[in-house]
């Protein structure tokens, strides 16, 4: 199976579908190691964007992964790492 | 000594108005937002015409990060709480931290959403239902969320007593002042004007099943055959009077009097409970019949309930003692946004010494109301009376009245 890659610009469009966008701020390259909570996502927008992750890439996320992921570079690895290990 | 409860910031957001402004103005002028519903397809459903609020989008008005985790009725009730603390002038952060709370009423619970996530936990699974699920259809979220984006830390909950809770969030708003609370952001929101939240409320038997816009809801008429919903509601900043005259704020008026009372089982034969709570209100007031300018009726439309609010009132007051208004035929029943948005209206005769109409109404003669119908009546109003009926036995009167 071929290994879909998760960009920043995939966690984005989910997380702007999911808890919508951050006030003043681009979420692009400049914020991928800013915290997603300092970027005024909290907890419950971190579960809801993993549920639509698991349910677009068709993964499962262990409980607390995406909590102890805290920046959006940490997000997409933990994706990836997912992605990597089902194309495997 | 205790403090009075002044109000000094409305928002409105009604089927016939969003903000206060464009409300009054619509309602002064008797015009009417009801309309056959057009948020969904209804024509299958028991009741057809509604209070909607026209173009309503709340991306317009409310940050991004807000929409996914709310309902309708709370982003409608985060419009309305901007508008009034605006109004008020009151900046939540320039107070001190626990001195700023939120009490509001709530009836349904945020149905839109609620239908919208059962319906997937349903059809697709329970890992398509929404993380915000968890908070967004309780009765608490408009307090919740209007606390969370004003900063307000002070004394805070959320009443549910179907429409009479509009009244007793007020009240409650009140004694958090007495008790020595700043400033109280309260009154209620509701928007059920979905398939959930309409067969709910006709499942009551107490809805009007009418399709003419004119002929839905006609309280204290002989046609009189139910109630229409509709969406919306008001909330008020109410601070103590010492400090609104301190600030140099523009007060409406006082909460003046309140009292709520419960009717007695059904079948005993023994009078409800609305004339005690009229009574119970007028004498915290420490006003006499005499001294009220108008009242703004429960309204149910329904020959029975009505002629028990007409003899209420006519006992407190005698027969054509007093104006009677029910401007709430232009927006139908907004269950617990539907008293906050009758005081507000109170407030606003006061301040301009109108009284709303009543529309679409030919008063039944029966009742022996004096029902202020077709167009606004000019008069002086110096205290009015604010009445609020729930669903199996609520009753909630509310006094109004002008501060010198």
């Amino acid at each position: 199976m071929e290994q879909q890659e998760f960009t920043l610009a995939d966690l984005a469009r989910i997380l702007l579908d999911a808890a919508g966008a951050v006030e003043g701020a681009a979420f692009d390259e400049g914020i991928v190691d800013a915290e997603l909570e300092q970027l005024g996502y909290d907890s419950l927008a971190i579960l809801e964007t993993g549920s639509r992750i698991e349910r677009e890439y068709g993964i499962t996320l262990d409980d607390g992964v995406l909590v102890d992921a805290r920046t959006p570079r940490a997000v997409i690895e933990v994706v990836n790492a997912h992605l990597a290990a089902r194309a495997a | 000594m205790t403090a009075a409860a002044v109000v000094t910031g409305i928002g409105v957001v009604a089927p016939n108005g969003l903000g206060a402004d464009d409300y009054w103005d619509a309602t002064t002028r008797g015009r009417g937002g009801l309309r056959a519903i057009t948020r969904f397809d209804a024509s299958a459903y028991p009741i057809r015409v509604a209070g909607e609020i026209p173009g309503f989008a709340a991306t317009e008005h409310l940050p991004s990060r807000l929409i996914p985790q709310t309902d309708r009725m709370t982003q409608l009730a985060l419009v309305a709480a901007e508008q009034a603390l605006a109004d008020s002038g009151v900046d939540p952060a320039a107070q001190p931290e626990f001195a700023v709370g939120a009490v509001t009423a709530s009836s349904s619970g945020g149905t839109e959403f609620g239908q919208n996530e059962l319906t997937k936990l349903m059809v697709r699974g329970g890992n398509h239902v929404s993380a915000y699920h968890s908070f967004a259809w309780f009765y608490a979220a408009n307090t919740g969320q209007i606390s969370i984006r004003h900063g307000l830390r002070g004394p805070s909950g959320v009443i549910v007593a179907d429409e009479a809770g509009g009244l007793d969030a007020l009240a409650q708003a009140r004694r958090n002042i007495r008790r020595g609370g700043a400033v109280m952001v309260t009154g209620g929101v509701d928007a059920s004007v979905w398939p959930w939240g309409l067969v709910s409320q006709s499942a009551h038997g107490l809805t009007s099943g009418a399709d003419d816009v004119d002929r839905a809801y006609l309280p204290f008429d002989a046609r009189a055959g139910g109630y229409v919903p509709g969406e919306g509601g008001a909330l008020l900043v109410v601070e103590p009077a010492d400090a609104a005259r301190a600030r140099g704020a523009r007060v409406y008026g006082e909460l003046a009097g309140y009292a709520a009372t419960f009717d007695p089982k059904p079948g005993t034969g023994r009078e409800p409970g609305l004339r005690r709570a009229i009574e119970l209100a007028l004498a915290d007031a420490a006003l006499t019949p005499g001294d009220v300018d108008v009242v703004f009726a429960d309204a149910a439309a329904d020959l029975e309930l009505d002629g028990r609010e007409a003899a209420a009132i006519n006992a407190v007051f005698g027969p054509r003692g007093v104006p009677v208004t029910a401007p709430k035929t232009m927006t139908g029943r907004l269950q617990c946004g539907a008293a906050p948005l009758d005081v507000a209206a109170a407030l606003l005769a006061i301040r301009d010494g109108l009284i709303p109409p009543t529309t679409n109404v030919s008063p039944e003669s029966r009742y022996e109301l004096d029902l202020v119908v077709a167009q606004a009546r000019p008069a002086r109003v110096g205290a009015a009376l604010v009445l609020a009926r729930g669903h199996r036995g609520f009753n909630s009167a509310m006094v109004v009245r002008a501060v010198a």
